[in-house]
């Protein structure tokens, strides 16, 4: 017991406890918070953030950082609109393709990173600029995907009764999470990841891939902004060039919110986990509130953002003194 | 005996400048091989070449007579060579248990089984008779238990050579003789081992052969029984017996004018960490802090320089009570601290050397007053010259200097602002025999001046030697203080030891 109230684990009990809280508020004060249909909403809004937050995650433990994730996702869904509608490309064959283009990018991102030694935020901030500039080559306007597969697909899911469905980007969503973890507590791939934000220079002494890993990881996040931009696809029905701006804050705001430490080397796929339910969870109040106001959005999320900050730094000298 | 691991004539250059010059060697399996030299003599450049992080610029290696040529620490563990370098290289956010087993991990198909790395690390520790929940982040322990996870990591890979570079560091003696048992058993069973340390005593009772670098150059390698230490020393420093003795002397402790205390310590705790303490530092005195490892030496450091502020008892200093809430408080008090943690608390690699030199007094002047480029300049010629710093100029980056020479560098910076009361923790470690006494020689300069020295060694010798007064610590509290003629290595091993 002792141990689970270590400084090691306090972050990501103090991410539940604002969440929590948060959704105990709001159920306390608005009719219908509390259903399961509020819930579902905050899912699958939320899928395409929360899978993208998770690729996020796994570079921030590396020590690096990706900004181009927003990019990529909004260029992944013109992509795949594109390859149904244009080209004509049966849509598992698209989505593979799109799904392979996205991790590509990352991966090649991960190389310049790794071989030349440039900051990861240059290289991804280019990154961020390519791929929204070729989002917009491959079609300056929204592109409606109008193809059988989406028409069954896209309200397909698990029947939970009273009219309500689990729906595919939850559910991939969870998934993704379920993997996330159990890659990143239980693999050498994980740990390794874990090594090269602890200490690179120490990663490199102590024998391990730093080089590979450092790029599969940005692989891996480019990968999932691509699938993020499939999600998009599925619940919205188009690729859109303008879409995910600014996506790419969002997904470090989950993930530093979940206890993931900026610098690298601390963090858990849970709390991002939580982390994304926190950010959907404002927005669904906001919803409730009706007076639609974005600007109270970033207003809550970024006092959230900052508290969390500060708590890691005090729990970070806390923890040096015992 | 057969030559398990062979150098020819390796060379390495970093820019224009020759860290090794033809140096050869040949490690046989079943021996303990000791690498000799300075501080900046080209060991740690040595080690680092046969394990792959530098590449040689000329020469050749075998390992069991195959011709090598490893690119990355990888390489060379892959091909048998397990090493311990100089600064703990560990990942401090991993559990010990990780940091010992990373990369070797027991597997389950793709799954780590981290059950069976903690039985694993647990095994390896406590063949060091070191015993630790191997749970806890490397971060959190102590540097003896870092030191000693890097060596249990290296002896936990069946290699065939293992390269210990200055390992015994931050050790004490129950640690080293443990650490010595392991390797004679391994040298038993026929492994080749190459060790560095500066401790002449533990090269004798350690090696069979010695080799000595001195600049960069190969000077040679003799039986151990067969050389004496004059003669050792006189082979690293590159300069006759006669000046060998005159370097190995032992300094006698001058101890400096007494003018009565400066700082009072009185009933310092912090609860439940460590204390009560109760001593005095007299100006131009030194006062040494003894015993085992975790008996409190650095909490006592850490206390004062208010890193952990105490959370009772009082400090005076002249008389005058400070708080001593903050390290800001100390240095407003006139304390300075020379930590034991050179990679996390004190080097600043990409800085040049003066600036590193010059950066605590910087600090205490506060970011407007800059110190002007000249007297920066005066500064750190004076402390190159005055602890022989081995560096290309003031201007060449921390990072590219021995790890010796950077320990003097962290000791300049806190020389450097002239305080009433420095604070030394562990300040030779990794330091030459010659360099060691200069800066003995160097603190009982400053005692002169009228400074007050706190001086923290695992060395009791050391401690004896230098101190005029010491306070004997076990189980983080204070036993005994020894004043003048009653401090003897015997006295204070028996207090330590004391049940
Ligand atoms: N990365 C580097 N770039 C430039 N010069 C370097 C670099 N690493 C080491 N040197 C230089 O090479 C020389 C040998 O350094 P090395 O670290 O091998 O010394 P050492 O014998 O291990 O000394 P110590 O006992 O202090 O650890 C030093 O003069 C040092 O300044
Ligand atoms: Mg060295």
């Amino acid at each position: 017991m002792n141990r689970l109230f270590s400084s090691r684990l306090l972050p990501l009990l103090a991410t539940a406890l604002v969440l929590l809280v948060l959704f105990g508020a709001a159920g306390a004060h608005y009719e219908h918070f509390f259903s399961a249909r509020v819930v579902l909403n905050l899912f699958k809004d939320r899928a395409f953030l929360g899978v993208i937050a998770i690729g996020m995650t796994f570079v921030i433990l590396s020590g690096g950082i990706d900004l181009s994730v927003g990019s990529v996702m909004a260029c992944s869904t013109v992509l795949l609109a594109s390859l149904i509608m244009e080209r004509g490309w049966p849509v598992p064959l698209a989505m593979a393709a799109t799904l392979v283009l996205g991790a590509a990018f990352g991966g090649a991102q991960g190389w310049i990173i790794h071989r030349y030694g440039i900051p990861a935020f240059l290289v991804t901030l280019a990154g961020m600029f390519l791929a929204r500039g070729t989002a917009f080559i491959l079609s300056s306007r929204s592109l409606e995907i109008r193809h059988a597969f989406y028409a069954k697909n896209s309200a397909w899911g698990l029947p939970l009764g009273e009219g309500l469905t689990f729906t595919l980007g939850p559910m991939v969503f969870v998934s993704v999470l379920a993997v996330a973890m159990v890659v990143a507590h239980g693999t050498r791939f994980g740990r390794n990841v874990y090594a090269i934000g602890g200490s690179e220079s120490s990663a490199a002494l102590m024998g391990l891939p730093v080089g590979g890993t450092r790029i599969a990881v940005y692989a891996l996040c480019g990968g999932g902004a691509a699938l993020g931009g499939i999600l998009s696809t599925l619940a919205l029905g188009s690729g859109d060039p303008t879409r995910g701006m600014g996506l790419e804050l969002d997904a470090i705001a989950a993930a530093v919110i979940g206890g993931t430490v900026l610098t690298g080397g601390r963090g858990w796929m849970v709390g991002t986990f939580l982390g994304v339910l926190i950010l959907g969870t404002i927005k669904t109040i906001l919803d409730f509130e009706g007076s639609l106001d974005p600007a109270w959005l970033r207003l809550a999320s970024g006092g959230l953002l900052l508290g969390f900050i500060l708590m890691q730094k005090v729990i970070a000298i806390r923890s040096r003194e015992t | 005996m057969s030559g398990i691991l062979q150098l020819h004539g390796i060379e390495k250059r970093f820019g224009d400048f020759a860290a090794l010059r033809g140096v050869s060697l040949e490690l046989r399996a079943g021996e303990i091989h000791a690498l000799m030299g300075e501080n900046g003599a080209g060991k740690s450049t040595l080690i680092k070449v046969i394990t792959g992080v530098h590449a040689a610029t000329a020469g050749t290696m075998e390992l069991e007579g195959r011709a090598i040529r490893p690119g990355s620490p990888r390489e060379a563990e892959r091909a048998g060579i397990s090493t311990v370098y100089q600064e703990v290289n560990l990942l401090p956010n991993l559990s010990l248990a990780e940091n010992i087993t990373m990369g070797r991990q027991a597997m389950w198909g793709p799954f780590i089984r981290h059950g069976e790395g903690r039985r694993r690390a647990r095994a390896a520790l406590a063949r060091l008779g070191v015993e630790v929940d191997v749970a806890r982040p490397l971060g959190a322990c102590p540097v003896a238990v870092q030191q000693m996870a890097a060596i249990a990591r290296a002896l936990e890979q069946r290699a065939r050579v293992l390269i210990l570079d200055e390992p015994t560091s931050s050790l004490d003696a129950r640690e080293v003789a443990e650490l010595f048992g392991v390797l004679r058993r391994l040298r038993d069973e026929g492994m080749g081992i190459l060790f560095v340390s500066h401790f002449l005593d533990q090269i004798y009772a350690l090696s069979d052969r010695i080799t000595v670098l001195r600049d960069g150059g190969y000077v040679g390698t003799w039986e151990a029984a067969a050389l004496p230490r004059l003669e050792l020393v006189s082979h690293m420093i590159g300069k006759p017996v006669a000046a060998a003795e005159a370097c190995a002397a032992k300094e006698e402790a001058s101890a400096g004018p007494r003018r009565g205390a400066v700082v009072e310590v009185a009933e310092l705790e912090r609860k439940g960490v460590a204390g009560p303490f109760s001593f005095a530092l007299e100006a131009g005195g030194a006062t040494g802090l003894a015993g085992l490892l975790g008996s409190g030496r650095t909490e006592v450091a850490r206390m004062l320089f208010g890193i952990d502020p105490a959370t009772s008892g009082s400090v005076r200093v002249d008389g005058r009570v400070v708080s001593l809430t903050s390290p800001r408080a100390a240095m407003a008090a006139g304390f300075a601290f020379c930590s034991e943690d050179r990679k996390v608390e004190g080097i600043l690699p990409s800085l040049s050397v003066r600036e590193n030199i010059v950066l605590a007094l910087q600090a205490s002047r506060g970011a407007l007053r800059r110190l002007p480029r000249a007297e920066q300049e005066a500064l750190a010629d004076t402390f190159i010259k005055a602890l022989h710093i081995k560096t290309r100029g003031p201007e060449t980056p921390m990072g590219a200097l021995s790890g010796g020479n950077q320990q003097k560098c962290l000791l300049a910076r806190w020389m450097a602002v002239q305080p009433r009361l420095l604070i030394l923790d562990e300040p030779t470690r990794g330091i030459d025999i010659g360099a060691k006494g200069e800066i003995e020689a160097l603190c009982a300069e400053l005692r002169r001046g009228g400074l007050a020295i706190l001086f923290i060694s695992a060395e009791l010798e050391e401690v004896v030697r230098n101190c005029s007064r010491v306070v004997v610590l076990r189980d983080r509290q204070q036993a005994e203080v020894l004043e003048g003629g009653a401090i003897s290595l015997r006295q204070i091993m028996e207090t330590v030891a004391a049940a």
